[in-house]
């Protein structure tokens, strides 16, 4: 199964509850962890994997051979991402913008354009006791991180439980990073701007026909909004997390909840058990 | 004209309470939320939008059911995936153009999209621009800028001197976007492993692209240790650290009713916030 733990926004504690559920679930079947917030990786402070495998991950981006172009200026117009400027005897190419698309290699009249690799980040893989563990870190200064999230997600085996670290966020490393899950968790606190980002949250998941089910992070006893909106909305509230002290510590010092508690193991098995519930349903 | 742009590269480091605060304590200004995926300032204020003005997108592909031939050439080409049986797939389409240059049939046309709004608000703390980017959709760094965009052409009209704008999380497109001619750039942190790795993390773009940064260092207290480290880093970086604001519950409650914790006078934390304010006006 491939199960996806997002949060409409950051900090409502998404690698808390992942990598806790990725821990409790290891003492019973295989898990692969995947962290896919390739702009800022978490997952690997908490679980400390020993990495054994890397590997680069180029996007392709355009060679213009000067001898070859004329300087026409086609591909900075059908380039609908302006990642090209042509100037007289100079094509300058802006590999930050684009999204490589192949129009200019493809329909340059001189044939002066061919995609070459440029390399965006890296895959990195290892283990973290019993769960194994991937990750995708985006070099500073990349704006396309879809390319290297898929990247991750193709590290995903199928005799796995497979939990996926979900970027923050609605727009396209999120959509990238939950396709084609079979479920997803959502994180939330009981804060207005929590209940706000839950909804645009779920109504992403609606759009792509995931079934999910809420986490409520940090309760404390007076989530009364957000089991509303719950109910409203007909999607299963699976656990409620207790707002701690020790735990909000743990984290700082990159201890996962379940660790620094291990009697929350049942809170995070029962989690699970409710989720394989709610897919078998 | 100043800009003074809050970043915090994770989430949940009180950035968005912090900007709500400034906004309190600044005098005119003009606020832009440039977290485009999920703004929230506006929950904060009392706040009612005004104007609302469509985000174009990049186009979307469209096959002419009469004029397609079923060759196939355009799915061959769509580098996105994004064809299937001479059926483009909305979501998937990224809006290079590139099958319509492949169809010979001439089947295919870019039609207009609408991928958001961008949104116009009063508040009791002065006007605000904001935008909802639709449900998964791409282009945010796009919307970002022209928030910005927006703010400033706001600010000029207005004659204000200062535009605080509550940057988006991350290191991605909606951060690079909201980092050229910032003035200044605050990087708000927490002492935690993660919060630490982020701030390194968004400060080398900061860099990058040669932005001016300050840090300042939220729940400080949570652990001594990190926030030690933070100094440190910041130290050898040569980057200011212009405030520590303690783990303060005042800041929670605040939060769970919708307002501005520095309204909250006395507090530590609003304190602690009012030495910030003064150092980064100083700064600007
Ligand atoms: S389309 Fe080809 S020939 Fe024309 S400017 Fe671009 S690279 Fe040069
Ligand atoms: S591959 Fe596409 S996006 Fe990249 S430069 Fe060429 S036309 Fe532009
Ligand atoms: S516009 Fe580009 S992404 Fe969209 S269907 Fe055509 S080739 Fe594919
Ligand atoms: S290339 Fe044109 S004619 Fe061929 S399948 Fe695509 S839309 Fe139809």
């Amino acid at each position: 199964m491939k199960l996806a733990v997002a949060s409409g926004k950051g900090g409502t504690g998404k690698t808390t509850v992942s990598v806790s559920l990725a821990i409790t679930m290891a003492q019973r079947k295989r898990v692969a962890f995947l962290d896919c917030d390739v702009e800022e990786p978490n997952g690997h402070l908490m679980l400390n994997p020993v990495l054994q495998h890397k590997e680069m991950v180029a996007v392709l981006v355009p060679e213009i051979d000067e001898q070859k172009c004329d300087s026409c200026g086609y591909c900075a117009e059908i380039c609908a991402f302006h990642a090209l400027a042509v100037l007289p005897g100079n094509t300058l190419v802006f590999p930050e913008m684009c999204h490589a698309c192949g129009g200019c290699w493809n329909f340059c009249p001189k044939q002066a354009i061919t995609p070459v690799d440029n390399y965006i980040g890296v895959v990195e893989e290892g283990r973290a006791e019993k769960v194994r563990f991937v990750h995708g870190r985006l070099n500073v200064g990349v704006a396309m991180s879809p390319p290297l999230i898929r990247a991750v997600k193709a590290k995903a085996k199928n005799d796995e439980l497979t939990i996926i670290d979900v970027p923050p966020g609605t727009s396209c490393p999120a959509v990238k990073s939950v396709e084609g899950v079979d479920f997803c968790i959502l994180v939330t606190e009981p804060t207005p701007f929590g209940l706000h980002d839950l909804d645009l949250a779920v109504q992403v998941l609606h759009q792509l026909k995931i079934p999910c089910g809420v986490v409520i992070n940090r309760s404390d006893g007076l989530d009364l909004t957000v089991e509303e909106y719950c109910g409203r909305c007909k999607i299963p509230v699976l656990q409620k997390i207790p707002l701690d002290r020790e735990v909000a510590e743990g984290y700082a010092a990159g201890i996962p909840a379940v660790l620094v508690k291990k009697e929350w193991g049942e809170l995070f098995s029962e989690l699970m058990d409710k989720v394989e519930e709610v897919v078998s349903s | 004209m100043k800009e003074l742009v809050v970043i915090s590269g994770k989430g949940g480091t009180g950035k968005t309470s912090l900007v709500a605060s400034f906004s309190v304590l600044a005098g005119e200004k003009i606020m832009a939320d440039c977290d485009v995926d999920a703004s929230n300032l506006h929950l904060l204020f009392n706040s009612s939008v005004i104007r609302q003005i469509p985000f174009y997108g990049l186009k979307k592909a469209r096959i002419s059911e009469e004029l397609c031939v079923k060759c196939g050439d355009c799915e061959d080409y769509c580098h996105f995936g994004a064809i299937d049986n001479s059926f483009v797939d909305g979501l998937s389409c990224e809006g290079c153009g590139v099958c319509k240059l492949a169809c010979r049939a001439g089947a295919i046309e870019m039609v207009e999209h609408i991928a958001g709004q961008i949104e116009f608000s009063d508040t009791e703390y002065g006007p605000m621009v904001h935008a909802r980017l639709g449900v998964a959709e791409d282009n945010s760094g796009k919307l970002v800028a022209e928030v910005r965009k927006m703010a400033r052409q706001i600010a000029e009209d207005k004659n204000y001197e200062l535009i605080i704008t509550d940057g988006p999380p991350g290191i991605g497109c909606q951060v690079i976007s909201c980092l050229s001619n910032a003035d200044l750039v605050l990087v708000v942190t927490e002492p935690s492993r993660t919060g630490i790795h982020d701030m390194e993390r968004v400060l080398s773009l900061v860099e990058h692209f040669d932005g001016r940064a300050a840090v300042c260092i939220n729940k400080w207290d949570i652990s001594a240790s990190n926030t030690g480290e933070i100094e440190d880093i910041c130290y050898s970086k040569n980057i200011p650290v212009v405030g520590k604001i303690p783990y303060d519950m005042t800041v929670y409650n605040a939060l769970k009713n919708g307002i501005p914790y520095i309204r909250k006078k006395d507090s530590p934390a609003s304190t602690a916030t009012l030495g910030i304010w003064d150092s980064l006006l100083k700064m600007l």
